[in-house]
């Protein structure tokens, strides 16, 4: 069953973020439809968006501001089932804000996201700063909350659950590091941890948000690995990186973003220096006197 | 010779056979251990450790409140500390959550004007009796109803913290993950969960055993705790122990030495928070002995 992340409040207009119009997630509606025939549905005020089967995510006329100012700026575009897609663009050009309006973390301003996985079905690896890495947990029971979608609170984990999460901790390398507590990994090891703990979700959708960064060669080099695992067992997985020559060597779409599509497709067709040249051409700056924009909401 | 002569009896548990004052003040300390220590411990891990000295000012006109409506009586006043502390935390939460100020500045911001509103409200309908006064009480005055207040919110706690301990631990360790793995705003359920949780262990201890134990009982072991070990469920352990065996020493030397019991309950703690701080192995003590490093 999908999910709506957000919904449009259907008229046209400026794409004003006056409060009255501000819609997104938060007032918005989680809302589930059923499969008939070869299309997932999700229903909003009477009206039935539709999403191709073989669609994951669908983005439509998305707009996301901070303080007016759009971080994502009119995006439009699909990701499709089993799909393995390199967001990339310059810093503030919209990248992790698209992830976390796909996850509905974030006020939508106007369009919407359609989500086919369901909540319990994604896997999100934020930014690192966003975890409390003192906090007293063993790396096992780090890895074990991969679980907790399924778990939840009361879910009893069984041993053949504790069997795969060390098999998960040793596809990334990290034998014998069960009792070790977070605190005392380099940035590097709680990397392959927070990899282990993804794979114990078994999620249809895999958002990845920088995982490489500070991170060396030969960890890099293993993550991608178990990252290439997951497109081969038919997940779709979003990533967001800097470095191009991954992209070219690892996926096969990519999303060129600075605020709106640059371009969007096959990798080789993206990577482009035309498109890196309109890219990097993005004003890293706001401007406040910038003028509303008028483009059809 | 009969165990009741020994030397030992006489002095570690007759006080308490003997006076009933010693026996709820026990069971009231030994209750309020196991609830709040490893809700200190986890305020500590959520750097809100100066948490539980906002809330006793914020609960100020709630009970103003309550005495202004119904007089001196432990349930109206307790209720109405209890409303006080959940309307900040939750207007606390609530502007944390839909503005850009984090959670420690706006609760700053809102127990300020609680206090300010709860001083009004005394000096306005005010009588001859100091509400700070009620409001901080003693422990060897525990009478039974306010043993039962204590044990009540102490069994709720307890049972509270194992249910949703999984979450709550997850709020505190990843919230990023939570919010995206559960359903809308389910982060914030547990936050405001768990500030509940602290504000009914302070407001019912405050006023049968006084703010200052009943702060300093919840933060002082927590804080220890955590220089013993580097796992969560041993942290909350030690605190309860911690917790206990400075309610009963510091009993113990009230008892023998006449001073008043609710500080030395705390400077037993602090005693302890000492003893931690040199030996435990994140302390003082194993950082300074120089043993040879390993091999790379």
């Amino acid at each position: 069953m999908p999910w709506l992340a957000a919904h449009s409040d259907g008229a046209a207009g400026l794409c004003l973020a006056v409060a009255g119009r501000m819609v997104g997630v938060d007032r918005g509606i989680l809302l589930s439809g059923a499969h008939k025939n070869d299309h997932a549905h999700a229903h909003t005020h009477g009206t039935s968006p539709t999403v191709a089967a073989n669609v994951a995510i669908a983005l439509e006329n998305l707009t996301v501001t901070y303080q007016r100012h759009p971080a994502l700026h009119h995006v439009s575009g699909h990701f499709e089932q089993a799909s393995l897609t390199a967001v990339i663009g310059p810093n503030g050009a919209g990248k992790s804000t698209l992830l976390k309006s796909i996850l509905g973390l974030i006020r939508i301003n106007s369009g919407r996201v359609v989500v086919a996985p369901q909540r319990k079905r994604i896997a999100y690896l934020p930014q690192q700063a966003e975890i409390e890495r003192s906090f007293p947990i063993s790396v096992f029971d780090c890895v074990l909350l991969g679980y907790w979608q399924r778990m939840g609170l009361f879910g009893r984990v069984d041993p053949a659950m504790h069997q795969r999460a060390y098999a998960a901790l040793t596809a990334v390398g990290l034998e014998g590091f069960e009792q070790r507590p977070v605190g005392s990994l380099s940035a590097g090891q709680f990397q392959r941890v927070l990899f282990a703990r993804i794979l114990l979700q078994d999620a249809e959708l895999i958002l990845l948000d920088e995982p490489f960064n500070a991170i060396d060669a030969r960890t890099t080099t293993d993550l991608l690995a178990i990252m290439q695992s997951w497109h081969a067992q038919g997940r779709t997985v979003i990533t967001v990186l800097h470095d191009y020559d991954q992209v070219r060597a690892q996926f096969p779409q990519a999303l060129l973003l600075a605020r709106n599509v640059v371009a969007w497709g096959a990798t080789e067709s993206v990577l482009t220096t035309a498109n890196l040249q309109r890219a990097k051409a993005m004003a890293e700056a706001q401007d406040d006197h910038a003028p509303v924009c008028e483009v059809a909401a | 010779m009969s165990i009741v002569d020994s030397g030992i009896y006489q002095f570690a548990i007759a006080p308490f056979q003997e006076f009933a004052f010693m026996r709820r003040a026990l069971i009231g300390t030994l209750a309020l251990a196991l609830s709040s220590a490893p809700l200190g411990v986890l305020l500590t891990l959520r750097r809100m450790s100066l948490f539980g000295d906002a809330l006793s000012h914020a609960v100020l006109p709630g009970v103003a409140v309550g005495f202004i409506l119904f007089g001196l009586s432990l349930p109206a006043l307790s209720i109405g500390g209890f409303l006080a502390g959940v309307i900040v935390v939750g207007a606390a939460g609530f502007v944390s959550r839909y503005t850009d100020l984090k959670e420690d500045a706006s609760l700053a911001a809102t127990y300020l004007v609680a206090l300010a509103l709860g001083v009004i409200l005394i000096s306005k309908y005010g009588t001859q009796i100091d509400l700070l006064h009620i409001l901080f009480g003693n422990v060897l005055g525990v009478d039974t109803g306010g043993l039962l207040l204590v044990a009540g919110v102490s069994t709720l706690s307890v049972l509270t913290l194992a249910g949703l301990y999984r979450g709550f631990l997850l709020e505190s360790f990843d919230p990023s993950f939570l919010a995206a793995s559960g359903s809308r705003g389910s982060g914030s359920v547990y936050q405001q969960m768990f500030l509940m949780l602290v504000v009914l262990n302070l407001v019912a201890s405050f006023q049968t055993l006084g703010t200052l134990m009943a702060v300093g009982l919840m933060m002082l072991p927590a804080v220890s705790a955590r220089l013993w070990h580097d796992t969560l469920p041993a942290q909350l352990v030690n605190s309860m122990v911690q917790a206990a065996a400075a309610g009963y020493a510091g009993l113990m030397l009230s008892y023998y030495a006449s001073v008043p019991s609710g500080p030395t309950i705390i400077v037993c703690a602090g005693a302890f928070y000492l003893l931690s701080l040199l030996i435990a192995p994140r302390g003082w003590l194993p950082r300074t002995l120089r043993r040879p490093h390993l091999r790379a």
